[in-house]
């Protein structure tokens, strides 16, 4: 009896406090909204309010959020392959690999020069390089989206980036996890081989037979099929972790396995699901920050960002000129790229409980800060500065000022 | 016809486009869940648009009827010169009688087209979307002999 009192006064406070943080987070979401820029920033400065050092910490729910937080990776990985089809993927690979190729060597060095700089170890400068090689497929398809930029011509180059950086990522967080887990060169080395190994013949399994997983899920209800596919990337991802892939391939592969009406029947019904579980895991990344360490990290953070917004600039000319895209639409593509989310975050996180893990995560934070921010709008500027822009087609060639 | 190009999107859908004969560049972007965009390419910079028209799976219809129903009912006399595609008279069941052609969401579903409604003495040419079915109309479809098979199951008779 005695224990079951303590755990519902416990339940009591956990609710009251969690009920605080998602409707703070609402707030933000709507003020998010308003502003017409992502909410990402919005719950990592959220995050820190409630954090180590921060005003309002929280104690009882700790635990809960940090597991929710690993949900939400899991989920947003999910559903970040639900996005794309095994057609799609086989097509990017053929297609975008130069591209993607550029895009890694001239994000990804700045972000591991400076983490050498700063006098890291090479596995921490290795995750800080991912932070600034990958951008972030939601906020890029959101400024796609509200700049009404779907039908421009340079906008497959920027998707087909997205595709291959993600497929990156298939690789590069399992060999970065056993970089992590470090234990001696020999065995890093078989744990990465290991690793890769599983990474490609889950990849195989799932473009060959995943339409055989989506036929076996297709039959039933709603409720059933969300079950089903919760669990199964639960299930998959901690599998995963097991065999030291990161838990989060685990389930960006469930994602690429389900496909046809599956797949968008799963990611209409996970969507929601994973905008509650990733704002927690956003909340749950700035947590772990002390407010005052972040403001130490903002000058590298802003150097690092100018010279990776510079590098995206790169990446976004080179993959638009090869589909015979011209110069004003390689900018738009390039500002496009430059916003980094949560692969970024997911990356970081990687190393919280390294050596530099603390400085790691605090400059991963204001660097997304400073991108997710500052990427949507330079890409509204892409076009609005562009002098031969007119309004109407009566007033062809009039040089018109655009209200920004 | 002018040449139809096609490009893929990935996590977005494909995009057709193609050049009119007075020189503009447009494409229809169709996303996966079968929401369209309309786009005008503009001449200055080739690569944006210069209006993008939002069009839900049902505007689609509309403007798909809009576009192409005067044109098959011109096209009616000469097709059974055209390989793949028959012409077939359907009657309409009890249990259709009462909705719409727009309802039924027919040409999406099938591939066919209803290009005239036969009832009694009088027959409607090119019905709209909205043209009412009554108990004993006969359709006058065209499609793919697969397409005439699945709307005549639809149409319940």
């Amino acid at each position: 009896m005695t224990v079951l009192a303590a755990a519902s006064g416990d339940a009591t406070i956990v609710f009251i406090e969690l009920g605080a943080v998602a409707l703070a987070l609402a707030l933000l979401a709507r003020v998010a909204g308003r502003l017409g820029i992502t909410a990402i920033p919005f719950y990592l400065v959220a995050g820190l309010a409630v954090g180590r050092g921060g005003i309002a910490p929280l104690d009882v729910s700790a635990d809960f959020i940090s597991l929710a937080a690993e949900i939400g990776v899991l989920l947003l990985l999910l559903t970040l392959g639900l996005e794309y089809t095994a057609e799609e993927l086989r097509h990017g690979l053929r297609s975008g690999a130069v591209p993607g190729l550029v895009d890694a060597i001239v994000n990804f060095t700045p972000g591991f020069a400076a983490g050498l700089l700063l006098g890291w170890d090479a596995t921490a400068a290795v995750l800080l390089g991912g932070v600034c090689w990958v951008s972030s497929s939601g906020v890029v398809a959101k400024v796609l989206h509200d700049l009404d930029r779907m039908g421009n011509r340079e906008t497959p180059a920027v998707l087909n980036l997205l595709v291959i950086e993600d497929l990156a990522m298939a690789a590069y967080l399992p060999v970065v996890a056993a970089l992590v887990a470090g234990r001696g060169a020999g065995a890093t080395a078989i744990t990465v081989a290991v690793a890769l190994v599983a990474v490609a013949a889950i990849l195989t399994v799932a473009i060959r037979l995943g339409h055989r997983l989506s036929a076996a899920l297709a039959g039933g209800s709603d409720e059933a099929l969300l079950l089903a596919v919760f669990g199964l990337t639960l299930l998959v991802g901690g599998l995963a972790q097991r065999v030291q892939v990161s838990a989060a391939i685990g389930a960006f592969l469930v994602g690429l396995a389900l496909s046809g009406p599956v797949q968008a029947r799963a990611g209409a019904l996970v969507g929601p699901l994973r905008d509650l579980f990733a704002a927690t895991f956003f909340l749950f990344f700035s947590f772990q920050i002390e407010p005052a360490s972040l403001v130490g990290v903002l000058g590298p953070a802003a150097v690092l960002a100018a010279v990776t917004a510079g590098g995206k600039l790169v990446s976004g000319r080179v993959a638009a000129r090869r589909i015979g895209v011209g110069t004003r639409g390689g900018l738009r593509a390039g500002t496009a790229l430059i916003a980094r989310g949560e692969f970024s975050i997911v990356i970081a996180s990687l190393g919280a409980a390294r050596v530099h893990g603390d400085q790691l995560i605090a400059i991963a934070a204001a660097y997304v800060l400073l991108t997710a921010i500052a990427g949507p709008l330079a890409a509204k500027y892409a076009d609005h500065g562009s002098p031969l822009r007119h309004a109407s087609p009566g007033r062809r060639n009039a040089p018109v000022r655009q209200p920004f | 016809m002018p040449d139809v190009s096609e490009v893929r999107l990935p996590g977005v859908g494909v995009r057709h486009e193609y050049t009119t004969a007075s020189g503009d560049r447009v494409g229809v972007l169709t996303h996966r869940g079968g929401r369209r965009e309309i786009l005008v390419y503009d001449r200055d910079d080739p690569d944006r648009c210069k209006a993008v028209l939002h069009l839900s799976a049902d505007d689609t219809f509309t403007l798909a009827e809009l576009l192409g129903a005067p044109q098959l009912s011109e096209a009616v006399s000469s097709l059974q010169r055209i390989e793949g595609l028959a012409i077939d008279w359907i009657g309409i069941g009890a249990n259709v009688a009462g909705s719409t052609i727009g309802e039924k969401a027919l040409r999406s579903r099938t591939g066919a087209s209803i290009v005239a409604v036969v009832r009694g003495d009088t027959t409607s040419a090119g019905p709209g979307p909205e043209y009412l079915f009554a108990a004993g109309d006969v359709a006058v479809a065209v499609g793919t002999p697969e397409g005439l098979d699945q709307l005549r199951r639809l149409l319940g008779t």
